[in-house]
C-alpha cells in the first residue's frame, strides 16, 4: 500500500517503512542507541533525499527513545544527574560542531569529510567492543568475574580532580570527563548528523564505568532531548522534517523499541555489547566498501547550486 | 545569456512557423489540466487529443502528418557529479551545474524523430532529447554542450532512470490520418508545478503547425495543508511533530506497559 510523503515529494510503501522503523526500534531500545547511523542510510537507500532523511529520522529518534527511557524509568535504571551534566556540555558541543559545519561547507569535499568520520568511528569503536567484550565473556568461561576491575578500579581518568560523587550509578569521577564527553557527542552529532548513542554508550561504560544495566536509559534521556530540539531546529531553518515519513517511522519505532527494551534487559551486559560491536563495526565496513570500491555508477545528481 | 538563448530559440521558431499562409491549423485538447496530489498518488496518464485542420488558402489535407509532442515541467538547477578515484578512496571529483533544465521532460512523437525531419531542421526547433538545449555552467558561462558530452549524457540518463526525463515514439497514436491521441505519463514523483505542452506537426519533413497547452501538478487536501505548515510555519510545525513524537512515545510505554 502506497503513501504520497508531501515534504519528501514521493510515494513509499507504508509496510516497508513501518517495518524498518520496527527493526531499528527494536535495536535501538536493546542498545540505548538513536539509530540515526542506521535509519539515515536505510531512508537514503530507498530514495528519500537526504536531507529530508536526516530531518525527519531525528523525531523517530525522539520517539523511540522517550518509549525506552519512560521503560527504563519504571526501572529505576536512570542516572538523571549525569544525564543533565552530559546534555548541558552536549548543547556547547552541538553549537561547535554547527560552526564548523557551517565552514566545512564552503569547501567542496564534505561528503568525504562525513563518509570518512563515520569509517573511522565505527569501525574503531566497533572493533574496541567486540574485543572488550569477547574478553570479558572469556573470562566468565573461565569462572572469574566479568569485570575483574570494577570495583574500585583505577585508571588516569579517576586522578582528575573536580570529583563529583553520582548515587545512582555508584560512581565517583571528576567532572573533566562527563563534561569532554557531552561536548564530544555533541559536536560529532552535529557535525556527523547522528544522535551518537552509539559513541555515548561505550563512553560511558569505559571512561567513566558507570553500569551497563544505567548507561542505556542515560544515554536515551540525552538522545531524547537532543532528537527532539534538533526536529525543532530542522523544521524551523530548512523546512524539510517530513511528519507523514515521521509518523510511520515512529509507529514502528516504538513497538520496535519496546520489545528491543525488553531483550536487552534479560541479557549479560557483555553479551549486549559485544552484538551492538558487531553491528556497529559492520555498519562501519559497509561506508569503508562504499568509499573503496569502484562505484556502479560514477555519476550522481543533486538539487540545487552551490555546495 | 540565457535570456539571450532564449530568445533566438523563440525567435528562430517563429521565422519556422511563419512560413506561408496555405497552412494547417492544430487544434489540443488535454484530458485534465490539473493533477492533484493526494495521498494516494502514485503517478496519472494525461491524454492529449488533437486534430488537424485546413486552415486559410488550403482546402484540403495532406496525406500524412507527423507530430511530436514536448512536455517539460519546471525548471530546476541540478548538479551532476562524478566520481574518481583519489588515494585509494572514490570521491567525488568534478561536477557540473545544470541551470534552468526542465524538472520534467518528456518528448513523444508518432515515429522516431529522427524519420520525422532532417537533423538541422530537429536541431533548429528543440525536437527529441538529443536537441533539446539543456544549458550547463561552465567557467562563467552558461552553454549547451555537444550532446556526446559525458556529464549531458549522464544526466539524461540520471533523468531517464527516475523516469522524469523520456522519450517515446509510440506515445503518439493517429485514430484517423487528422486526429491524434498522445499519452503524457506523469510518475509518482513528477515534481510540483506548472508544466508546458508544445505540439508540432511535421508534413513531410517541414513543420506546418504548432499548438501549446499546458497543466498543473498540485498538492491537494492534506498534502497541502501539512507542506503549507512545514514552509509557513516551521517552528510550530517542529513543536507539533516533537509533541507527536513524545506522545506516541508515551502512548506506546503506556499500551505496552506489563508491571
Amino acid at each position: 500500500m502506497q503513501i504520497y510523503l508531501p515534504i519528501a515529494d514521493m510515494p513509499v510503501d507504508i509496510f516497508l517503512v513501518l517495518g524498518m522503523g520496527l527493526a531499528v526500534g527494536f535495536i535501538s531500545g536493546m542498545f540505548g542507541i538513536g539509530g540515526g547511523f542506521l535509519m539515515t542510510p536505510l531512508l537514503i537507500f530507498i530514495g528519500i533525499s537526504p536531507a529530508v532523511a536526516v530531518a525527519s529520522v531525528s523525531s523517530h529518534i525522539a520517539a523511540s527513545s522517550f518509549t525506552g527511557a519512560l521503560t527504563h524509568w519504571r526501572r529505576d535504571a536512570i542516572d538523571t544527574t549525569l544525564a543533565l551534566m552530559l546534555l548541558a556540555a552536549g548543547i556547547i558541543g552541538t553549537a561547535t560542531g554547527v560552526w564548523l559545519f557551517t565552514m566545512l561547507r564552503a569547501l567542496d569535499q564534505l561528503d568525504l569529510m562525513i563518509g570518512l568520520s563515520y569509517v573511522t568511528l565505527l569501525t574503531v569503536v566497533g572493533a574496541m567492543m567486540i574485543y572488550e567484550s569477547l574478553r570479558a565473556e572469556l573470562r566468565a568461561r573461565r569462572g572469574l568475574s566479568a569485570t575483574p576491575r570494577r570495583p574500585g578500579s583505577h585508571t588516569w581518568v579517576h586522578g582528575l580532580p573536580f570529583k563529583m560523587r553520582f548515587k545512582r550509578s555508584r560512581i565517583y569521577v571528576s567532572a573533566i570527563p562527563i563534561w569532554g564527553i557531552g561536548f564530544s557527542i555533541g559536536f560529532i552529532g552535529a557535525v556527523m548528523g547522528i544522535g551518537g548513542g552509539f559513541l555515548l554508550v561505550p563512553m560511558l561504560i569505559y571512561v567513566l564505568r558507570v553500569p551497563t544495566a544505567l548507561v542505556i536509559g542515560t544515554s536515551m534521556v540525552l538522545t531524547l532531548i537532543t532528537m527532539a530540539s534538533a526536529t525543532v531546529m530542522h523544521a524551523a531553518t530548512n523546512h524539510l522534517v517530513d511528519a507523514v515519513l515521521a509518523l510511520l517511522l515512529m509507529i514502528g519505532g516504538v513497538v520496535g523499541a519496546q520489545f528491543g527494551a525488553r531483550t536487552g534487559q534479560t541479557m549479560r551486559g557483555e553479551r549486549l555489547r559485544l552484538l551492538l560491536g558487531l553491528l556497529v563495526f559492520a555498519v562501519g565496513l559497509r561506508f569503508a566498501y562504499e568509499l573503496a570500491v569502484r562505484p556502479e555508477d560514477l555519476y550522481s545528481l543533486r538539487h540545487g547550486g552551490g555546495g | 545569456m540565457m535570456h539571450a538563448l532564449a530568445l533566438i530559440a523563440a525567435f528562430a521558431l517563429t521565422l519556422c512557423f511563419a512560413g506561408p499562409a496555405a497552412a494547417e491549423r492544430l487544434v489540443v485538447s488535454l484530458s485534465n489540466h490539473r493533477i492533484a496530489v493526494t495521498s494516494n498518488f502514485v503517478g496519472e496518464n494525461v491524454v492529449l487529443f488533437g486534430t488537424v485542420e485546413p486552415d486559410a488558402g488550403r482546402t484540403s489535407l495532406r496525406s500524412a502528418y507527423d507530430v511530436v509532442v514536448t512536455v517539460t515541467g519546471p525548471l530546476q538547477t541540478l548538479r551532476t557529479r562524478r566520481k574518481g578515484r583519489v588515494a585509494g578512496l572514490w570521491v567525488n571529483v568534478a561536477s557540473r551545474e545544470f541551470v534552468n533544465v526542465p524538472s520534467y521532460l518528456a518528448i513523444l512523437s508518432n515515429r522516431p524523430v529522427a524519420d520525422i525531419a532532417k537533423p538541422d531542421v530537429l536541431r533548429r526547433l528543440q525536437v527529441g532529447l538529443d536537441n533539446f538545449l539543456l544549458p550547463q555552467r561552465i567557467g562563467p558561462d552558461i552553454a549547451d554542450t555537444v550532446r556526446d558530452d559525458p556529464f549531458r549524457v549522464a544526466f539524461v540518463r540520471l533523468q531517464m532512470q527516475q523516469r522524469l526525463y523520456r522519450q517515446s515514439d509510440h506515445a503518439v497514436t493517429f485514430l484517423t490520418p487528422s486526429v491524434f491521441r498522445a499519452t503524457i505519463a506523469l510518475p509518482a514523483n513528477a515534481p510540483t508545478g506548472d508544466y508546458a505542452i508544445d505540439v508540432k506537426l511535421f508534413a513531410g519533413g517541414e513543420p506546418v503547425a504548432r499548438a501549446t497547452s499546458a497543466l498543473e501538478v498540485i498538492k491537494a487536501g492534506f498534502e497541502q495543508f501539512v507542506a503549507d505548515a512545514a514552509r509557513e510555519h516551521g517552528v510550530v510545525y517542529g513543536f507539533a511533530t516533537a509533541l507527536m513524537a513524545l506522545f506516541i512515545g508515551w502512548l506506546a510505554s503506556v499500551v505496552f506497559r506489563r508491571d
